[in-house]
């Protein structure tokens, strides 16, 4: 169980936990552990201006073995944590042969760096943070995912947060299954969650026109940043062409929700997401 | 109309060809002027010089250093945005894109010589010309308020000093008092803005000023977003707005900008602020190329030339192209399609099926936003729309939220593709 050492490095977003510890279901994780607050100004961490050391604070108390309540079974209940893994996967892929895609692959994410997945580009906001010597642990990760855009400014990851304690416990005992320590990683069991669209092998193999993506593009980059900034409007930039192939055609289908988006994807042909898909590719 | 868009694309050179004007290759450097700093006239600059590097020489001719984007101004009259947040310069379309920004008045077209006067007494030669001028005002539209009166009674339809003055004027009314918006007539810029408005100066009276009063006289009987505007001041300003459509007199009203009244049918009312939003029409410079038929200048929507001079195209609130409302969205939508035409026409560069799209946020109270939003396509006879989609009544708390925060990311997004 020594790879769960790093876990007694508890860090945790201050000033979340200054305003939700009362209703913290973590009360069960963390009990052990004494938070440290800071009074850290949560609107100033909004406007992008924080600074790291501020948000994620080491928790000082080691006397408690964490690692036990870092079982899968004790953080939340895997299975149910399965089906909210559904909200990740277009972005991000789990198990065996996963690999980078709009989001980095999150086998092992338990205990590793912040922003070091090798061949993915993250913002600036999450590898600053990583060079900073953010390490994801039950802690740092479910404050990220309370409200990702909240803890680290400029993060690409498009996900508004999980507002329920519950849910988070239930994803994070899912996400942990596939870290080293206390199980190995299951066989194809993500795998089998059925894509988000199904897509004849044509479509997804067409191979789009750059020059015909460049000048549809124009239409996207209206509202999305071609810095690849994220402002409520996720960065599309550098997308591997499937991915955005699947969201496109996720969109056009109505499979995915957003009105403006289900427009722009109604009128585009198969062709037309292929072009658009090569262009943002290497955008 | 639906293009076969393979046989398009398999075409492409071919068809460029039978779109354009002959080429003027070969003459040295084709040269674009392009009048007007805004959504169309810095989009369709940036596009042609980006997308040309260096083969078209690309003049913008616009009379702010600094613009203020009318989009979002409501939000700074709200308190969401300082004034400074709305602000850009034209610094990075001049080194990074090579643009010649030229900060003066257009004031004359000579159309067989092909050139554009300014006021400070240069001529600019070109072989297309692109007129993105925004709007003007009608003369005698509301009887009793012109341009001199903008002081007293704000239109604040042009963003920088007049969003301050009226914002400042909202800021300081006495406790209790009235600000009055005059509405204007279909069509103008930005069909929700006046309604967003109302709603942002009903935010900020809610805090400062809770007893004051909001009336609106209105010459239409139906408005942009109406059903979603209603339910939210009903939700969030109870009681203080009151507006007056035509079947009340918004259709009769006269102002005297010295007594500081309105008289809306017969009836005269003593206000305290006064928003005055006339009936519009192209910018100035659109009546003086003579390239208009009426109020405003009618084009082609494959390519946004006029339709009466191939050798100008006409981009934004100025355009009568067809469905598209008078947006900023549309504005820079327009600018690309006719990026792309010039840049075909004078270097030969591929030219694809026009395209176009628009939405239009708006902030009814802090993080309570709507969207309305359509698609169009070129037609022979105008821009045509497509379909379109419009936020519900009843939505959910963090939707509109979603729903404003997209509207932030938008503006950053169209003013990066603007300004660079």
């Amino acid at each position: 169980m020594s790879k769960s050492t790093g876990m007694n490095g508890l860090v945790l977003f201050a000033a979340a936990a200054t305003a939700s510890i009362a209703v913290l279901g973590l009360a069960s994780i963390l009990a052990s552990q004494s938070v440290v607050t800071v009074g850290s100004d949560y609107a100033e961490m909004g406007a992008g201006r924080l600074n790291p050391d501020s948000i994620f604070m080491a928790g000082t108390k080691g006397d408690t073995d964490l690692s036990r309540a870092s079982m899968p079974g004790q953080i939340g209940d895997a299975d149910k944590g399965a089906r909210l893994w559904k909200k990740c996967v277009a972005c991000h892929q789990i198990g065996p042969n996963a690999s980078n895609r709009v989001g980095p692959h999150l086998n092992f994410v338990f205990d590793r760096k912040a922003g070091t997945v090798a061949d993915y580009r993250y913002s600036e906001g999450m590898a600053r943070l990583g060079d900073e010597g953010l390490i994801w642990s039950i802690g740092t990760l479910n404050t990220f995912i309370e409200n990702p855009k909240a803890v680290v400014p400029g993060t690409r990851m498009n996900f508004l947060g999980m507002e329920s304690q519950a849910e988070r416990n239930d994803l994070l005992a899912f996400l942990r299954q596939f870290s080293d320590d206390p199980s190995n990683i299951p066989e194809a069991a993500a795998t089998a969650i059925p894509p988000e669209v199904t897509l004849a092998p044509e479509v997804l193999a067409m191979v789009g026109d750059r020059d015909y993506g460049e000048y549809l593009g124009s239409e996207c980059t209206t509202c999305h940043q071609r810095d690849g900034s994220d402002d409520g409007i996720p960065a599309i930039m550098g997308w591997p062409a499937k991915d955005f192939v699947i969201a496109m055609h996720a969109y056009k289908q109505k499979i995915r929700e957003n009105p403006v988006m289900q427009l722009m994807a109604s009128r585009l042909s198969d062709e037309e997401i292929a072009a658009l898909a090569a262009y943002f590719e290497e955008f | 109309m639906n293009l076969d868009r393979r046989r398009f694309i398999g075409a492409g050179v071919a068809v460029s060809a039978t779109l354009s004007a002959p080429m003027v290759m070969g003459q040295g450097k084709p040269r674009v002027v392009v009048v007007g700093g805004g959504a169309g006239g810095a989009t369709a600059a940036r596009y042609i010089a980006k997308g040309s590097q260096g083969a078209i020489d690309v003049t913008l001719v616009e009379p702010s250093r600094k613009y203020y984007t009318c989009f979002f101004s409501n939000l700074y009259i709200g308190g969401f945005r300082t004034l400074s947040n709305i602000g850009h310069t034209y610094g990075t379309l001049a080194a990074e894109y090579g643009i010649n920004v030229v900060h003066d008045w257009a004031i004359g077209v000579d159309r067989n010589a092909k050139t554009v006067s300014l006021a400070g007494g240069a001529s600019l030669p070109y072989d297309r010309l692109v007129l993105s001028p925004g709007i003007d005002f009608v003369d005698g539209a509301v009887p009793g308020w012109d341009i001199s009166a903008q002081n007293a009674m704000p239109h604040a339809y042009k963003a920088g000093s007049q969003s301050e003055l009226l914002k400042a004027q909202i800021e300081s009314m006495p406790q209790g008092g009235v600000y009055c918006m005059v509405a204007p007539p279909n069509p103008y810029r930005c069909p929700p803005g006046p309604y967003e408005r109302i709603s942002m100066v009903a935010h900020v009276l809610k805090q400062k000023n809770p007893t004051a009063k909001i009336l609106i006289a209105d010459p239409k009987e139906k408005f942009s977003k109406q059903a979603l505007f209603e339910e939210g001041w009903e939700k969030h300003y109870g009681g203080m707005i009151e507006r007056l459509g035509p079947d009340f007199g918004g259709n009769n009203v006269t102002v005297d900008p010295k007594a500081m009244t309105v008289d809306i049918d017969g009836e005269v009312a003593k206000v305290d602020v006064c928003n005055v939003i006339p009936a519009m029409k192209a910018g100035r410079i659109c009546e003086m190329a003579g390239v208009n038929d009426g109020n405003w200048a009618p084009t082609i929507a494959h390519t946004m030339q006029s339709k009466a001079d191939e050798n100008i195209h006409i981009l934004g609130d100025a355009a009568a192209q067809g469905d598209m409302p008078k947006s900023g969205f549309s504005a820079n939508s327009q600018a690309k399609v006719a990026a792309m035409a010039i840049r075909g026409a004078l270097t030969g560069s591929k030219v694809f099926p026009a395209k176009f799209s628009n939405t239009c946020w708006s902030l009814i109270e802090t993080d309570d936003g709507v969207k309305v939003g359509a698609s169009y396509e070129a037609t022979d006879e105008k821009i045509a729309k497509t379909s379109g989609f419009v936020s519900s009544t009843g939505e959910d708390a963090a939707l509109r939220k979603a729903t404003y925060d997209e509207s932030v990311g938008w503006y950053a997004g169209i003013t990066a593709d603007m300004f660079g």
